[in-house]
């Protein structure tokens, strides 16, 4: 087959709405599009005239897979803006609250959104019958990641304690060893799911493409402000759109990023691990020595593997956490607002999150500027799929299908988010 | 008995509703072999066409394209159920309503013209007949547990219309409206969520919308006697659920 017309109206198992278009004729790709019909619910015009206090839990609703990776770059914008730097015991929280979503998120992506199209079903449900051991070890998981969250959040979706400098409720230090103990309990499951992954036979398919993530010396950063790539970006949050452009494409009602003078760039958990592996925990380092994920790697597909991999470290990087912290109530300090642009990156579950805004002297947004993860990645999917196509050309119709969408979903794309 | 045959579908949202029947972790087994899921986008490849005997419907209508759709997927199904603030009263995506279209877009897009949206987003009420509503910012799994298992036992479900201060009361959660002078929303915000906001120390801030005959004008005042400016006032009413009579009023009581 040289010629191939594929049209997929609606994504499945992925976040959200949208499609793509791939056409070959005679061995040529022509014509490659993701199309991203999600109807827009304007967050950054609806944003201004609302007091900096609404902003962590307007843009939470951004999304319901991260909404804590949107209630971190939020909070850390304000704080930016007004100058606040919250308590040692606050910024272990959001750690805390940050690493408990990478459970569940990325337990959900790798078993119930990825997985079936590796193992021949149409879903995770699907799956149950002939593999109801690992679909109940994906539940177990998931289900220790949401009341993670829901301890230090206080609810699993939209978490409520997280405000602009502090918590309205710190969990007592027998609530969070309860937690480790469940975190414990899954650890085996987490090294269960990376052995599973690595077992996967992945495309060998090799990109040249540029990886950026939050970059810290002394840890694997979630929450933070340095950003770095592999092709020698290195910027503090504050110079985000001296290097980061978005630009609009009539098929998609997401933006489009890419960096000034480069191009499109992956951002995600393989990004992460290509830019910070050095400072997993001990144990996910030992899990991902016993892949054969091979780092620096720029072949997308092995995104679930980093994903696995992820999981080990938030659960030993929580552990390690519960161990060092004595919780002491503490209410949320005071807020001074001012006159000022504050920025704030967080690494959801998905990639780099980005928020920015300005202020007036009340403390009401008059600017804002959020670029999702998918945001980032989008144009970088297309550009995987100009290069993917071409060796599907001797596939049927249907399992090129399948593998393109494939290609979109190693990026575990948040649609909604990307479109806010 | 046959199975009911379930469509869960999305419009103007975050998906977070959806997300709680995946969120069912120790239930999910058992509902998937109650109810023959035939259409999930979100987490099936296989989705098919109606007719459907429960729809769930996550997301605000916000396009003239989500017109389209929420009305073939009323003659579609049997009953309708508003998942979520945004599917119940339009949520967070309605703040747009009070802003100009024209300006939205072009805080967000260099070439507005290229995206189509409506002046404005509503609960698909607007639009259709619901024939239930699961409420809440997201809707909470035990109000969506009860509902499942209604419908499969053909009964009402039991879900409630009283304020969140009922279920302070029942949790023995101290008042942080008269206690500490919190300007909690829970007076007038419809219960269902256990009182989330208020048992971790946080004011109500109404993402269930109004309760039954909530006293608006009352809630105002005592919002006043706290020293809130009347702006305040106004976009405490005009959060999640500004679209619903009662909080229409009240803030307009402060406009």
């Amino acid at each position: 087959m040289t010629s191939l017309d594929i049209k997929v109206d609606y994504l499945a198992r992925v976040e959200g709405e949208g499609g793509i278009v791939v056409k070959v004729v005679d061995g040529a790709v022509q014509d490659i599009r993701v199309n991203i019909w999600e109807p827009p619910r304007f967050f950054q015009g609806f944003l201004v005239g609302r007091r900096y206090e609404d902003v962590p839990d307007i843009t939470a609703r951004i999304c319901g897979i991260c909404p804590v990776a949107h209630l971190m770059a939020s909070t850390q914008a304000i704080e930016d803006a007004f100058g606040i730097v919250p308590s040692p015991q606050t910024a272990r929280l959001r750690t805390l609250l940050t690493l408990s979503q990478y459970i569940q998120s990325h337990t959900l992506h790798i078993y119930m959104l990825q997985l079936p199209d590796y193992l021949g079903y149409e879903s995770a449900i699907a799956m149950a019958s002939e593999y109801g051991p690992v679909v109940k070890r994906a539940l177990r998981m998931k289900k220790v990641g949401n009341d993670f969250t829901a301890l230090i959040g206080g609810r699993e979706i939209h978490p409520v304690t997280s405000v602009v400098n502090g918590f309205t409720r710190v969990p007592t230090k027998a609530e969070l060893l309860e937690m480790r103990s469940k975190l414990t309990s899954i650890k085996e499951d987490a090294l269960a799911t990376v052995k599973l992954v690595s077992s996967l036979k992945l495309p060998d398919f090799e990109p040249d493409t540029e990886h950026v993530a939050l970059y810290d010396p002394d840890s694997y950063p979630v929450n933070g402000r340095r950003l770095r790539s592999t092709k020698g970006l290195d910027i503090d949050v504050s110079e985000y759109r001296s290097h980061i452009k978005e630009r609009q494409v009539a098929h998609s009602n997401t933006l489009h990023s890419y960096i000034e003078g480069r191009g499109s760039f992956l951002v995600g958990p393989l990004a992460r691990l290509n830019l910070n592996h050095e400072r997993l925990s001990e144990d996910a380092q030992k899990a991902l020595a016993s892949t054969e994920l091979k780092l620096p790697c720029f072949n997308p597909f092995a995104g679930i593997v980093a994903r696995a991999v992820e999981i080990v470290h938030a659960i030993d990087e929580s552990v390690r956490i519960i161990d060092s912290l004595d919780p002491m109530p503490e209410p949320p300090g005071a807020v001074a607002p001012k006159a000022g642009t504050g920025y704030g990156v967080s690494e959801a579950p998905r990639g780099t999150l980005y928020h920015s805004y300005r202020f007036d002297s009340e403390g009401a947004v008059s600017k804002a500027d959020i670029v999702a993860p998918t945001s980032h990645n989008l144009s970088n999917m297309e550009k995987d799929l100009w290069a993917f196509v071409p060796s599907t050309l001797h596939m049927t119709q249907q399992e090129a299908e399948l593998k393109c969408e494939m290609v979109i979903r190693n990026y575990d794309p948040c649609i909604s988010c990307s479109c806010h | 008995m046959t199975k009911p045959r379930v469509a869960i579908f999305k419009f103007a949202s975050c998906s977070g509703c959806q997300l709680v029947f995946l969120n069912c972790e120790d239930e999910l087994l058992d509902i998937v072999g109650a109810l023959d899921i035939a259409y999930f986008p979100e987490a099936k490849r296989e989705n098919l066409s109606g007719p459907y005997d429960i729809a769930f419907v996550e997301g605000a209508i916000t396009s003239p394209e989500d017109v389209e759709r929420i009305l073939e997927i009323r003659k579609q199904s049997h009953t309708l159920v508003a998942i979520g603030a945004c599917a119940c009263t339009g949520g967070l995506p309605s703040l747009k309503n009070w802003k100009r279209l024209s300006w939205i877009k072009k805080e967000v897009y260099p070439n507005p013209d290229w995206v189509e949206s409506l002046e404005t987003a509503y609960g698909v009420d607007a639009y259709v007949r619901v024939d239930g509503y699961l409420k809440g910012c997201p809707i909470g799994k035990a109000e969506l547990l009860e509902f499942v298992t209604s419908a499969l036992m053909n009964r009402a479900p039991n879900l409630r219309a009283h304020a969140v201060c009922v279920e302070c009361k029942l949790k023995e959660v101290v008042c942080l409206l008269t206690h500490e002078g919190a300007p909690c929303m829970g007076p007038v915000t419809s219960a269902g969520c256990g009182a989330t906001c208020p048992s971790n120390g946080r004011a109500c801030y109404g993402c269930y919308g109004p309760s039954n005959d909530p006293n608006v004008a009352s809630m105002g005042e005592i919002f006043e006697s706290l020293g809130l400016p009347r702006s305040a006032i106004v976009r405490k009413f005009r959060y999640f659920a500004g679209t619903q009579e009662a909080f229409k009023k009240g803030a307009e009581l402060y406009d």
